[in-house]
Protein backbone atom coordinates (compact mmCIF):
# COMPACT_ATOMS: atom_id res chain seq x y z
CA UNK A 1 0.00 0.00 0.00
CA UNK A 2 2.76 2.42 1.16
CA UNK A 3 4.53 1.62 -2.29
CA UNK A 4 1.65 2.45 -4.66
CA UNK A 5 1.01 5.29 -2.39
CA UNK A 6 4.79 6.51 -2.75
CA UNK A 7 5.17 5.26 -6.86
CA UNK A 8 1.97 7.38 -7.41
CA UNK A 9 3.08 10.40 -5.31
CA UNK A 10 6.25 10.32 -7.34
CA UNK A 11 4.98 9.72 -10.43
CA UNK A 12 2.49 12.65 -10.56
CA UNK A 13 5.30 15.24 -9.66
CA UNK A 14 7.11 14.14 -12.05
CA UNK A 15 4.68 14.73 -14.44
CA UNK A 16 4.33 18.52 -12.91
CA UNK A 17 8.00 19.37 -13.75
CA UNK A 18 8.41 17.27 -16.97
CA UNK A 19 4.22 18.21 -18.55
CA UNK A 20 6.28 21.85 -18.49
CA UNK A 21 9.10 20.70 -19.84
CA UNK A 22 7.56 19.40 -23.07
CA UNK A 23 5.44 21.97 -23.74
CA UNK A 24 8.01 25.02 -23.48
CA UNK A 25 9.61 26.20 -27.26
CA UNK A 26 13.31 26.43 -26.95
CA UNK A 27 13.49 30.16 -28.63
CA UNK A 28 16.98 30.65 -26.94
CA UNK A 29 18.97 29.84 -30.66
CA UNK A 30 16.18 31.21 -32.90
CA UNK A 31 15.94 34.90 -31.49
CA UNK A 32 18.79 37.48 -31.96
CA UNK A 33 20.33 39.15 -28.85
CA UNK A 34 19.30 42.47 -29.50
CA UNK A 35 18.51 44.29 -33.04
CA UNK A 36 18.57 47.77 -33.77
CA UNK A 37 15.49 47.54 -36.56
CA UNK A 38 13.15 46.26 -33.79
CA UNK A 39 12.32 48.08 -30.23
CA UNK A 40 12.57 45.35 -27.36
CA UNK A 41 9.02 43.60 -26.23
CA UNK A 42 7.97 46.78 -24.06
CA UNK A 43 4.85 44.34 -22.99
CA UNK A 44 4.98 43.40 -19.52
CA UNK A 45 2.30 40.92 -19.17
CA UNK A 46 3.48 38.39 -21.94
CA UNK A 47 4.13 34.81 -20.86
CA UNK A 48 7.35 34.01 -19.65
CA UNK A 49 7.44 31.03 -17.76
CA UNK A 50 11.39 30.04 -15.81
CA UNK A 51 12.97 26.82 -15.94
CA UNK A 52 13.10 24.67 -13.32
CA UNK A 53 16.19 26.10 -11.18
CA UNK A 54 17.38 24.93 -7.77
CA UNK A 55 16.41 28.36 -5.34
CA UNK A 56 18.22 27.37 -2.12
CA UNK A 57 19.63 24.36 -0.20
CA UNK A 58 19.56 24.33 3.71
CA UNK A 59 21.39 22.20 6.08
CA UNK A 60 20.61 22.08 9.52
CA UNK A 61 22.70 19.89 11.56
CA UNK A 62 22.26 19.28 15.50
CA UNK A 63 24.20 17.44 19.03
CA UNK A 64 22.21 16.68 21.30
CA UNK A 65 23.28 15.44 24.96
CA UNK A 66 20.79 14.31 27.82
CA UNK A 67 21.75 13.03 31.12
CA UNK A 68 18.55 11.98 33.81
CA UNK A 69 17.10 8.99 36.07
CA UNK A 70 13.82 8.23 35.08
CA UNK A 71 13.79 6.02 32.03
CA UNK A 72 10.29 4.87 30.75
CA UNK A 73 12.30 1.48 29.66
CA UNK A 74 12.73 1.15 33.27
CA UNK A 75 9.97 1.79 34.60
CA UNK A 76 10.34 5.70 35.63
CA UNK A 77 13.87 5.14 37.62
CA UNK A 78 17.72 4.50 35.59
CA UNK A 79 19.70 6.15 33.43
CA UNK A 80 18.23 8.03 30.30
CA UNK A 81 21.43 9.01 28.85
CA UNK A 82 20.93 10.25 25.55
CA UNK A 83 23.11 11.60 22.85
CA UNK A 84 21.72 12.67 19.11
CA UNK A 85 22.73 13.71 15.91
CA UNK A 86 20.54 14.84 13.73
CA UNK A 87 20.89 16.07 10.20
CA UNK A 88 18.55 17.65 7.66
CA UNK A 89 19.22 18.23 3.78
CA UNK A 90 16.51 20.94 2.12
CA UNK A 91 16.63 21.35 -1.55
CA UNK A 92 14.24 23.79 -2.97
CA UNK A 93 13.78 24.17 -6.60
CA UNK A 94 11.27 26.88 -8.14
CA UNK A 95 9.70 27.42 -11.38
CA UNK A 96 7.36 30.18 -12.68
CA UNK A 97 4.28 28.09 -14.41
CA UNK A 98 1.10 29.36 -16.16
CA UNK A 99 0.04 33.32 -14.93
CA UNK A 100 3.23 34.14 -13.40
CA UNK A 101 2.91 31.51 -10.67
CA UNK A 102 5.49 30.60 -8.88
CA UNK A 103 6.25 26.64 -8.03
CA UNK A 104 8.45 25.67 -5.23
CA UNK A 105 9.34 21.73 -4.91
CA UNK A 106 10.76 21.46 -1.26
CA UNK A 107 12.95 17.98 -1.14
CA UNK A 108 13.84 17.35 2.27
CA UNK A 109 16.11 14.56 3.95
CA UNK A 110 16.99 13.58 7.47
CA UNK A 111 19.22 11.34 9.30
CA UNK A 112 19.95 11.00 12.51
CA UNK A 113 22.46 8.72 15.16
CA UNK A 114 21.30 8.14 18.98
CA UNK A 115 22.84 6.23 21.67
CA UNK A 116 20.37 5.84 24.41
CA UNK A 117 21.37 3.88 27.58
CA UNK A 118 18.22 3.12 28.73
CA UNK A 119 17.46 1.06 24.93
CA UNK A 120 20.38 -1.34 26.26
CA UNK A 121 17.54 -2.35 28.74
CA UNK A 122 14.93 -3.73 26.90
CA UNK A 123 16.58 -6.73 27.14
CA UNK A 124 16.49 -7.30 30.97
CA UNK A 125 20.19 -7.61 31.36
CA UNK A 126 20.77 -4.87 29.43
CA UNK A 127 22.30 -6.39 26.45
CA UNK A 128 20.33 -4.67 23.90
CA UNK A 129 21.94 -2.63 21.33
CA UNK A 130 21.79 1.12 23.21
CA UNK A 131 22.17 3.06 19.32
CA UNK A 132 19.78 3.43 16.36
CA UNK A 133 18.94 5.67 13.60
CA UNK A 134 16.62 7.24 11.70
CA UNK A 135 15.75 8.25 8.26
CA UNK A 136 13.09 10.75 7.10
CA UNK A 137 12.72 12.17 3.31
CA UNK A 138 9.84 14.28 3.03
CA UNK A 139 8.51 16.20 -0.81
CA UNK A 140 6.42 19.23 -0.71
CA UNK A 141 5.04 21.41 -3.63
CA UNK A 142 3.73 24.58 -3.42
CA UNK A 143 2.36 26.46 -5.72
CA UNK A 144 1.98 30.84 -5.40
CA UNK A 145 -0.07 32.88 -7.28
CA UNK A 146 1.59 36.07 -7.96
CA UNK A 147 -1.47 38.02 -8.50
CA UNK A 148 -3.12 37.42 -4.95
CA UNK A 149 0.16 36.21 -3.15
CA UNK A 150 -2.57 33.05 -2.30
CA UNK A 151 -0.89 29.46 -1.83
CA UNK A 152 -1.99 26.02 -2.42
CA UNK A 153 -0.07 23.00 -1.42
CA UNK A 154 0.50 18.95 -0.79
CA UNK A 155 3.55 17.06 0.66
CA UNK A 156 4.46 13.70 1.94
CA UNK A 157 7.12 12.30 4.59
CA UNK A 158 8.23 9.42 5.48
CA UNK A 159 10.24 8.41 8.74
CA UNK A 160 12.02 4.83 9.79
CA UNK A 161 13.52 3.67 12.21
CA UNK A 162 14.00 0.16 14.30
CA UNK A 163 10.87 0.13 16.25
CA UNK A 164 9.00 2.13 14.09
CA UNK A 165 7.46 3.79 10.64
CA UNK A 166 5.98 6.75 9.67
CA UNK A 167 4.14 7.74 6.91
CA UNK A 168 2.29 11.69 6.65
CA UNK A 169 0.54 13.58 4.19
CA UNK A 170 -0.52 17.32 4.01
CA UNK A 171 -2.77 19.95 2.12
CA UNK A 172 -1.74 23.10 2.69
CA UNK A 173 -3.37 26.49 1.97
CA UNK A 174 -3.10 30.41 2.47
CA UNK A 175 -5.07 33.00 1.56
CA UNK A 176 -3.92 37.05 2.11
CA UNK A 177 -6.41 39.84 3.14
CA UNK A 178 -7.19 42.31 0.02
CA UNK A 179 -4.56 44.52 1.49
CA UNK A 180 -1.97 42.18 1.77
CA UNK A 181 -1.57 43.13 5.72
CA UNK A 182 -3.26 40.08 7.46
CA UNK A 183 -2.98 36.18 6.32
CA UNK A 184 -5.17 33.06 7.03
CA UNK A 185 -3.58 29.29 6.33
CA UNK A 186 -4.68 25.66 7.09
CA UNK A 187 -2.83 22.70 7.04
CA UNK A 188 -4.90 19.09 7.01
CA UNK A 189 -2.24 16.22 7.82
CA UNK A 190 -2.44 12.66 8.59
CA UNK A 191 0.27 10.24 10.37
CA UNK A 192 -0.41 6.79 9.22
CA UNK A 193 2.50 4.84 11.77
CA UNK A 194 3.07 1.44 12.32
CA UNK A 195 4.91 0.40 15.89
CA UNK A 196 6.90 -2.51 15.98
CA UNK A 197 6.19 -4.48 18.99
CA UNK A 198 9.46 -4.80 20.74
CA UNK A 199 8.41 -6.23 23.88
CA UNK A 200 11.31 -6.01 27.10
CA UNK A 201 12.86 -9.41 27.42
CA UNK A 202 10.75 -11.09 30.00
CA UNK A 203 7.25 -10.09 27.89
CA UNK A 204 8.33 -11.39 24.64
CA UNK A 205 5.96 -14.10 23.31
CA UNK A 206 8.47 -17.41 23.14
CA UNK A 207 7.88 -17.37 19.22
CA UNK A 208 9.57 -14.34 19.43
CA UNK A 209 12.60 -14.90 21.35
CA UNK A 210 16.00 -15.39 18.94
CA UNK A 211 18.70 -17.66 19.99
CA UNK A 212 20.62 -17.63 16.68
CA UNK A 213 23.03 -15.27 15.24
CA UNK A 214 20.21 -13.42 13.60
CA UNK A 215 19.86 -11.20 17.13
CA UNK A 216 20.28 -8.10 16.21
CA UNK A 217 21.00 -6.98 19.71
CA UNK A 218 17.38 -6.10 20.54
CA UNK A 219 16.54 -9.83 21.32
CA UNK A 220 15.00 -10.50 17.87
CA UNK A 221 14.80 -10.05 13.89
CA UNK A 222 12.51 -7.08 13.51
CA UNK A 223 10.50 -9.36 10.67
CA UNK A 224 9.77 -11.59 13.90
CA UNK A 225 7.65 -9.08 15.88
CA UNK A 226 4.14 -8.07 15.23
CA UNK A 227 3.26 -4.41 14.56
CA UNK A 228 0.57 -2.17 15.64
CA UNK A 229 -0.84 0.67 13.96
CA UNK A 230 -1.25 4.31 15.36
CA UNK A 231 -2.76 7.13 13.05
CA UNK A 232 -2.98 10.72 13.82
CA UNK A 233 -4.76 13.58 12.15
CA UNK A 234 -4.19 16.88 12.26
CA UNK A 235 -6.45 20.40 11.28
CA UNK A 236 -3.47 23.53 12.14
CA UNK A 237 -5.04 26.96 11.29
CA UNK A 238 -3.24 30.50 11.88
CA UNK A 239 -4.25 34.03 11.12
CA UNK A 240 -1.57 36.77 11.09
CA UNK A 241 -2.29 40.29 10.47
CA UNK A 242 0.48 43.55 10.66
CA UNK A 243 -0.86 45.69 13.55
CA UNK A 244 1.49 48.75 12.41
CA UNK A 245 5.14 49.22 10.78
CA UNK A 246 6.70 47.43 13.94
CA UNK A 247 4.12 44.81 15.26
CA UNK A 248 2.61 41.76 13.75
CA UNK A 249 0.82 38.97 15.36
CA UNK A 250 -0.20 35.64 14.48
CA UNK A 251 -2.94 33.28 16.29
CA UNK A 252 -2.41 29.87 16.03
CA UNK A 253 -4.81 26.37 16.68
CA UNK A 254 -4.63 23.12 15.84
CA UNK A 255 -7.15 20.10 16.17
CA UNK A 256 -5.72 17.32 16.84
CA UNK A 257 -7.06 13.08 16.80
CA UNK A 258 -4.88 9.79 17.21
CA UNK A 259 -5.69 6.39 17.35
CA UNK A 260 -4.46 3.39 17.60
CA UNK A 261 -1.71 1.76 19.38
CA UNK A 262 -0.62 5.11 21.28
CA UNK A 263 1.92 3.36 24.20
CA UNK A 264 5.12 2.13 23.51
CA UNK A 265 5.71 -2.01 24.59
CA UNK A 266 8.96 -1.43 25.77
CA UNK A 267 8.06 0.77 28.54
CA UNK A 268 7.79 -1.20 31.48
CA UNK A 269 5.36 0.00 34.77
CA UNK A 270 6.06 -1.17 38.16
CA UNK A 271 3.04 -1.78 40.39
CA UNK A 272 2.82 -1.08 44.51
CA UNK A 273 2.33 -4.94 44.89
CA UNK A 274 6.13 -5.19 43.17
CA UNK A 275 4.74 -7.01 40.10
CA UNK A 276 5.72 -5.33 37.00
CA UNK A 277 3.81 -4.90 33.56
CA UNK A 278 4.16 -2.79 30.30
CA UNK A 279 2.70 0.65 29.61
CA UNK A 280 -0.73 0.50 28.89
CA UNK A 281 -2.47 3.97 27.38
CA UNK A 282 -6.07 4.25 25.63
CA UNK A 283 -6.27 3.67 22.23
CA UNK A 284 -7.57 7.95 21.74
CA UNK A 285 -6.43 10.87 22.52
CA UNK A 286 -7.32 14.56 21.58
CA UNK A 287 -5.03 17.34 21.62
CA UNK A 288 -5.78 20.87 21.64
CA UNK A 289 -3.08 23.44 21.22
CA UNK A 290 -3.53 27.27 20.94
CA UNK A 291 -0.71 29.75 20.39
CA UNK A 292 -0.09 33.16 19.91
CA UNK A 293 3.18 35.10 18.71
CA UNK A 294 4.01 38.80 18.18
CA UNK A 295 7.37 39.76 17.16
CA UNK A 296 8.24 43.76 17.85
CA UNK A 297 10.58 45.76 16.26
CA UNK A 298 11.91 47.75 19.14
CA UNK A 299 13.91 50.87 17.68
CA UNK A 300 16.11 50.50 15.17
CA UNK A 301 18.21 47.40 16.48
CA UNK A 302 16.09 45.26 18.51
CA UNK A 303 13.54 42.45 17.87
CA UNK A 304 11.59 40.85 20.33
CA UNK A 305 10.41 37.37 19.35
CA UNK A 306 7.48 35.74 21.73
CA UNK A 307 5.35 33.36 21.99
CA UNK A 308 2.89 31.79 24.31
CA UNK A 309 0.85 28.28 24.08
CA UNK A 310 -2.04 26.62 26.20
CA UNK A 311 -2.18 23.41 25.53
CA UNK A 312 -5.14 20.60 26.46
CA UNK A 313 -5.49 17.06 25.81
CA UNK A 314 -8.19 14.20 26.66
CA UNK A 315 -5.61 12.29 29.32
CA UNK A 316 -6.13 15.19 31.84
CA UNK A 317 -2.39 17.29 30.24
CA UNK A 318 -2.81 20.97 30.67
CA UNK A 319 0.25 22.48 29.83
CA UNK A 320 1.63 26.34 29.32
CA UNK A 321 4.70 27.28 27.25
CA UNK A 322 5.96 30.94 26.84
CA UNK A 323 8.94 31.72 24.83
CA UNK A 324 10.66 35.59 24.73
CA UNK A 325 13.89 35.81 22.39
CA UNK A 326 15.59 39.01 22.04
CA UNK A 327 17.70 39.47 18.66
CA UNK A 328 20.00 42.66 18.87
CA UNK A 329 21.63 43.28 15.20
CA UNK A 330 24.69 44.85 16.14
CA UNK A 331 24.66 45.37 12.08
CA UNK A 332 21.97 44.45 9.52
CA UNK A 333 23.66 41.40 8.44
CA UNK A 334 25.02 40.09 11.86
CA UNK A 335 22.57 39.26 15.44
CA UNK A 336 23.31 38.39 18.58
CA UNK A 337 19.74 36.49 19.90
CA UNK A 338 19.57 35.33 23.77
CA UNK A 339 16.12 33.18 24.42
CA UNK A 340 14.87 32.03 27.45
CA UNK A 341 11.57 29.19 27.20
CA UNK A 342 9.47 28.29 30.17
CA UNK A 343 7.18 25.31 30.12
CA UNK A 344 4.64 23.78 32.83
CA UNK A 345 2.55 20.88 32.85
CA UNK A 346 0.22 18.86 35.10
CA UNK A 347 0.17 14.98 34.72
CA UNK A 348 -1.61 12.56 32.90
CA UNK A 349 -4.41 10.77 35.03
CA UNK A 350 -2.64 7.58 33.76
CA UNK A 351 1.03 8.42 34.94
CA UNK A 352 2.37 6.76 38.52
CA UNK A 353 6.35 6.95 39.51
CA UNK A 354 8.03 3.76 39.73
CA UNK A 355 6.10 1.29 42.03
CA UNK A 356 3.23 3.25 42.70
CA UNK A 357 0.81 2.11 40.20
CA UNK A 358 -1.85 0.28 41.18
CA UNK A 359 -2.93 -2.96 39.34
CA UNK A 360 -6.29 -2.34 39.35
CA UNK A 361 -5.88 0.86 36.99
CA UNK A 362 -6.87 0.17 33.16
CA UNK A 363 -4.48 2.28 32.28
CA UNK A 364 -1.11 3.45 33.73
CA UNK A 365 2.18 4.50 32.99
CA UNK A 366 5.68 5.32 34.19
CA UNK A 367 6.76 7.66 31.44
CA UNK A 368 8.02 11.17 32.80
CA UNK A 369 6.94 12.76 29.58
CA UNK A 370 3.43 12.43 31.41
CA UNK A 371 4.41 13.91 34.69
CA UNK A 372 3.44 16.85 36.31
CA UNK A 373 6.81 18.99 35.53
CA UNK A 374 8.16 22.28 34.50
CA UNK A 375 11.18 23.13 32.45
CA UNK A 376 13.22 25.85 31.17
CA UNK A 377 15.30 26.04 28.40
CA UNK A 378 17.74 29.44 28.03
CA UNK A 379 20.52 29.78 25.54
CA UNK A 380 22.01 31.85 22.55
CA UNK A 381 21.87 32.59 19.43
CA UNK A 382 24.47 33.95 15.94
CA UNK A 383 22.86 34.77 12.36
CA UNK A 384 25.64 36.09 9.51
CA UNK A 385 24.04 37.38 6.48
CA UNK A 386 26.03 39.56 4.62
CA UNK A 387 25.20 40.52 1.15
CA UNK A 388 28.40 39.49 -0.07
CA UNK A 389 28.44 36.12 1.61
CA UNK A 390 28.97 34.37 4.86
CA UNK A 391 33.12 34.42 4.96
CA UNK A 392 33.29 36.34 1.35
CA UNK A 393 31.83 32.87 0.12
CA UNK A 394 28.55 34.36 -2.12
CA UNK A 395 27.06 30.88 -2.64
CA UNK A 396 26.49 30.69 1.45
CA UNK A 397 23.66 32.87 2.33
CA UNK A 398 23.36 32.57 5.83
CA UNK A 399 24.82 30.91 8.69
CA UNK A 400 23.62 30.55 12.06
CA UNK A 401 24.68 28.99 15.55
CA UNK A 402 22.43 28.04 18.76
CA UNK A 403 23.24 26.63 21.54
CA UNK A 404 20.73 25.66 24.40
CA UNK A 405 20.58 24.72 28.06
CA UNK A 406 17.46 22.83 28.99
CA UNK A 407 16.14 21.52 32.70
CA UNK A 408 13.40 19.76 33.99
CA UNK A 409 12.90 20.07 37.76
CA UNK A 410 13.03 15.87 37.36
CA UNK A 411 16.46 16.25 37.14
CA UNK A 412 16.86 15.43 33.28
CA UNK A 413 19.03 17.79 31.74
CA UNK A 414 19.97 18.39 28.47
CA UNK A 415 22.22 20.63 26.35
CA UNK A 416 21.60 21.25 22.51
CA UNK A 417 24.28 22.90 19.59
CA UNK A 418 22.87 23.63 16.08
CA UNK A 419 24.52 24.84 12.86
CA UNK A 420 22.05 25.84 9.99
CA UNK A 421 24.00 26.84 6.65
CA UNK A 422 21.95 28.61 3.63
CA UNK A 423 23.19 28.24 -0.13
CA UNK A 424 21.59 29.99 -2.86
CA UNK B 1 -8.14 30.48 38.03
CA UNK B 2 -4.55 31.17 36.44
CA UNK B 3 -5.44 30.13 33.11
CA UNK B 4 -8.29 32.07 33.44
CA UNK B 5 -6.57 35.21 33.72
CA UNK B 6 -4.42 34.31 31.02
CA UNK B 7 -7.03 33.80 28.45
CA UNK B 8 -8.66 36.75 29.84
CA UNK B 9 -5.37 39.01 29.19
CA UNK B 10 -4.84 36.63 25.66
CA UNK B 11 -8.50 37.98 24.78
CA UNK B 12 -7.44 41.37 25.57
CA UNK B 13 -4.35 41.97 24.43
CA UNK B 14 -5.72 40.29 20.66
CA UNK B 15 -8.83 42.82 20.71
CA UNK B 16 -6.90 45.77 21.25
CA UNK B 17 -4.17 44.20 18.46
CA UNK B 18 -6.87 43.69 15.79
CA UNK B 19 -8.98 46.97 16.23
CA UNK B 20 -5.52 49.00 15.90
CA UNK B 21 -4.07 47.55 12.72
CA UNK B 22 -2.48 50.42 9.82
CA UNK B 23 -2.97 49.40 6.42
CA UNK B 24 0.53 49.27 5.30
CA UNK B 25 1.74 50.04 2.20
CA UNK B 26 4.54 47.79 0.38
CA UNK B 27 7.45 50.59 0.89
CA UNK B 28 6.79 50.69 4.81
CA UNK B 29 7.20 47.36 5.30
CA UNK B 30 10.83 47.58 5.46
CA UNK B 31 10.97 46.38 9.52
CA UNK B 32 8.12 44.23 9.44
CA UNK B 33 9.79 42.46 6.34
CA UNK B 34 12.94 41.66 8.34
CA UNK B 35 13.93 38.09 8.26
CA UNK B 36 14.19 37.78 11.52
CA UNK B 37 10.44 39.29 11.98
CA UNK B 38 8.78 36.40 10.62
CA UNK B 39 6.51 35.01 12.38
CA UNK B 40 7.71 31.34 12.47
CA UNK B 41 10.36 29.23 13.96
CA UNK B 42 14.11 29.72 12.90
CA UNK B 43 15.36 27.00 10.64
CA UNK B 44 17.99 25.58 13.29
CA UNK B 45 15.20 25.58 15.31
CA UNK B 46 13.94 22.73 14.16
CA UNK B 47 15.74 20.00 16.20
CA UNK B 48 15.02 21.60 19.38
CA UNK B 49 11.46 21.08 18.36
CA UNK B 50 12.15 17.82 17.65
CA UNK B 51 13.39 16.90 21.36
CA UNK B 52 10.85 19.11 22.86
CA UNK B 53 7.96 17.36 21.73
CA UNK B 54 9.66 14.31 22.56
CA UNK B 55 10.25 15.09 26.36
CA UNK B 56 6.67 17.00 26.42
CA UNK B 57 3.56 15.70 26.62
CA UNK B 58 2.20 19.16 24.85
CA UNK B 59 2.84 20.02 21.00
CA UNK B 60 1.21 21.81 18.04
CA UNK B 61 0.47 25.00 17.06
CA UNK B 62 3.89 26.03 16.84
CA UNK B 63 4.08 24.84 13.06
CA UNK B 64 6.31 21.89 14.29
CA UNK B 65 4.90 17.82 14.33
CA UNK B 66 1.95 16.45 16.27
CA UNK B 67 2.39 13.01 15.55
CA UNK B 68 4.52 11.12 13.08
CA UNK B 69 7.78 9.43 13.67
CA UNK B 70 9.24 8.13 17.20
CA UNK B 71 12.25 9.31 18.13
CA UNK B 72 11.39 8.46 21.77
CA UNK B 73 14.61 7.22 23.17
Amino acid sequence: MKKIYLTVFGFSMLCRINTYAQTRRDTSNTKPLYNVTQPPNQDSTHYNPRKLRLDEIDFVTSYYTQTGDHSAVTGGIGTESVTDIANGLDLNFVWTGNHQNKNTLAVGLGFDYHTAASQAFVSKTGASSPTGTRIYPSVDWTVESAKTGNTFGVGTYYSNEYNYNSLGTDLHFSVKTDNKNGEFSAKLQGYFDNVTLIYPSEFEPVSTVVTSDKSNGHGGNRDDFGSAPRKTYSAAFGYSQIINSRLQVAILGDVVGQNGFLSLPFHRVYFSNGKDTIERLPSSRFKLPLGFRANYFLGDNIILRSYYRYYADSWGIRANTANLEVVYKISPFFSISPFYRYYQQTAARYFSPYEEASPTEQYFTSNYEYAKFTSQFFGVGFRIAPPAGVFGWQGLHELEIRYGHYAQNTDLMSDVISLSLGFK
Amino acid sequence: MTNKIIITLTCILLVTAFTSCVNLKEYQKNRINDSEMALGNRKVEKNELNFQSYREAASGANAGKTGGGCGCN
